[in-house]
């Protein structure tokens, strides 16, 4: 609170000539971040809603389910589009080309002033509350205990594609060699368990787009980008509950 | 000394199935088997018919399992669920009313429901069993299925529910058609009340699968499981008076006055569910048109978009209204018109359950992000695979049907 004070001293004569253009972004971004715009997804107000900002329910902040708790933070604005990411995964996880684990969507308004396009990576939510593991009738897919991480069985899959329909982040398709359902699984067994530290499309990444790390260790980077009010914090579809753990942010 | 009641109800039960299966009853089925070797040319001619519909559609589905459901199927990663899925829920709809519709009669003991029961509970057999054949040929592994669905299992999971229910139900009504066979009326009346329970369960389960899924807004909430049971009752009704008035045909026979008094009722019970069905259609319009983007946009396609067609001539006219106004102008006697006003029934609730099943699922999941690869309604059209995999469970039903009316005499009740 105290920075935030000193980045304000000049405003004591304020009048328009005297502010510069960094001060009056500095200023802009506090009052949206404060009063939460739309872009992309919903960004959730700091306002109304901090709880949410601070990955689901008030307990989070204090105690994350899981140990270690993957989550992934995407700067939006960042992206490029060179899809390296995209590469990455299907090199790493043998994905073939009729599917994919993530995507990068474009967005595209031609009324905007200035840049007019922007990309939203998209991949598995791993949401808390997964629809997708309810919905499933032989517990095929499953919320690891230890991590998180929405899991898949491929022995058990019956192919009802259920969990395909339910899952509100289209995160899912029918993996005809894998005679089952397939879905990111933060390189887990191709990666992590490995030892390394990032998910194929993290380290891919050229721009610093995706930022992925254990939400519940606070030096993480995942936990600084999301423990703060400065700047706003949003997930995608956060109307529909399943308390997603991938997190948007701009800057 | 509680075990005691318990082991002579068992050996009154063996007791019976050994009366039941006296040499008289044995000697009755080898004389109606004797009996369908001498049905007219055109009952033959249809069954080849339809079992050489079987025959190709059941080629061309081995074809689609060889080239994988991905290349013979046109569902996507955004629509997984298409016409195979609604079939699916279209036929086990009809087990379920045909089970229902006539429990009334030998479950609860309304006698004008009795000369119904028969048929009903083989036909809810054989459409159930339909049903299965289709969606064997959705799942991509269904023999897994079998196993996990046992040691694997999911208690959240309405597809769990669903699938574990419905495999009871199809057993207590293959049994209960077993019992009505032999005549013996009591255990009849527990297995069907075992059927009619199990099938309620199973059918509303099939609803939640639908209402439970809270990414997909159109089908969310508790209406589908309601409107399922009761939609399930009016396709039962249909069901009823379309196939008994074939079989009639078929034997080339005339209804006695109880049979007649039954299709009057079921066609009244008919008449109100329609009643029911258009009053629950129009709340879900209504209400969807107040309701957030996502579904706003689904009950816009149904009322003007590309689901137009299907929704108003479909849905609205061939499967409600006409048959409405025809029900009511039989007063439950004119049996041709009844027979029309049931086939229509079935054409339009074929077409409902299709559009329920696809229009749940055009709004693309990313919608509100407003990205180019999302901006509009999704497109399914089913391809030839799919299209044959449904004319084969008709196929099925159809043979079944005919098979039975000769094989059972024309399910002729003794039940009293």
């Amino acid at each position: 609170m105290n920075s935030k004070k000193t980045e304000f001293e000049p405003f004591k004569k304020a009048c328009i000539e005297t502010v510069s253009p960094i001060e009056r972004r500095e200023f802009l971004k506090i009052g949206l971040a404060i009063s939460g715009i739309f872009a992309g997804g919903t960004i959730l107000s700091v306002v109304s809603n901090i709880n949410k900002v601070f990955a689901s329910p008030e307990e989070f902040s204090e105690k994350y389910p899981y140990k270690p708790h993957y989550s992934m933070v995407i700067h939006q604005d960042r992206c490029i589009d060179c899809e390296r990411c995209m590469e990455a995964c299907v090199m790493t996880n043998d994905v073939p080309e009729y599917g994919y684990r993530t995507m990068i969507l474009e967005k595209e308004v031609l009324d905007a002033i200035g840049q007019k396009k922007e990309f939203i990576p998209v991949l598995c939510n791993h949401c808390n509350n997964p629809p997708c593991v309810r919905a499933c009738p032989t517990k095929a897919t499953y919320k690891d205990k230890k991590n998180g991480i929405v899991m898949m069985n491929y022995d058990k899959c019956i192919g009802c594609k259920t969990c395909v329909v339910a899952c509100p982040y289209n995160a899912r398709y029918y993996n005809e060699e894998k005679k089952a359902i397939d879905k990111c699984n933060f390189c887990i067994d191709t990666r992590l368990s490995k030892g390394e530290k990032l998910t194929a499309c993290a380290a891919a990444c050229p721009a610093g787009v995706r930022i992925f790390g254990d939400l519940s260790d606070m030096n993480s980077e995942v936990y600084k980008r999301i423990h703060q009010l400065a700047r706003p914090v949003w997930v995608l579809r956060p109307e529909i509950g399943a308390k997603p753990n991938i997190f948007y942010m701009k800057g | 000394m509680p075990n005691e009641p318990k082991s002579r109800n068992i050996s009154e039960i063996a007791k019976e199935l050994a009366r039941s299966f006296d040499s008289s009853v044995v000697e009755s089925w080898y004389s109606n088997i004797v009996g369908f070797l001498s049905g007219s040319r055109s009952y033959y001619v249809l069954l080849v018919i339809t079992g050489l519909v079987v025959f190709v559609s059941s080629m061309v589905a081995v074809d689609a399992i060889n080239t994988g459901y991905r290349h013979a199927y046109n569902v996507t990663r955004e629509i997984p669920w298409g016409i195979l899925i609604s079939t699916y829920v279209f036929f086990v709809v009809t087990s379920t009313g045909l089970c229902i519709v006539s429990s009334i009669g030998h479950v609860f003991g309304l006698k004008d429901f009795m000369p119904i029961a028969k048929r009903s509970v083989f036909l809810s057999v054989v459409t159930i069993f339909a049903g299965f054949t289709v969606i064997f040929l959705d799942i991509e592994n269904p023999l897994r299925m079998a196993l996990y669905n046992v040691i694997s299992p999911n208690l959240t999971s309405n597809i769990w529910w669903m699938g574990t229910l419905y495999g009871a139900y199809m057993f207590f009504m293959a049994v209960e058609f077993v019992f009505l066979l032999i005549g013996n009326n009591r255990l009849a009346m527990y297995a069907g009340l075992s059927g009619l329970l199990s099938g309620i369960a199973a059918h509303s389960n099939l609803g939640a699968i639908f209402g439970m899924l809270h990414a997909r807004e159109y089908w969310y909430g508790p209406y589908m499981p309601i409107y399922f049971i009761l939609s399930a009752m009016a396709s039962g009704c249909a069901a009823i008076i379309f196939f008994t008035w074939l079989g009639y045909k078929v034997n080339n026979e005339k209804m006695d006055k109880s049979m007649e008094r039954a299709m009057e009722v079921v066609g009244k019970l008919c008449t109100l569910l329609i009643a029911a069905i258009m009053f629950f259609t129009t709340w879900k319009i209504i209400t969807g048109l107040v309701a957030s983007p996502g579904k706003v946009e689904v009950i816009k396609a149904l009322l003007t978009g590309p689901y137009a067609l299907n929704f108003w001539l479909f849905e609205v006219l061939i499967g409600m209204a006409i048959p409405f106004v025809l029900l009511l102008y039989s007063k439950g006697r004119n049996l041709g018109m009844m027979f029309t006003a049931s086939l229509l029934m079935v054409i339009g609730i074929f077409v409902m359950r299709y559009d329920l099943v696809v229009v749940g699922q055009i709004v693309p999941s990313f919608q509100d992000l407003g990205v180019k690869e999302y901006l509009h309604l999704l497109p399914y059209k089913p391809s030839f695979h799919e299209i044959m995999v449904v004319a084969g469970g008709f196929g099925i039903v159809a043979a079944a049907f005919l098979l039975g009316e000769k094989i059972f005499s024309g399910h002729k009740s003794e039940i009293h």
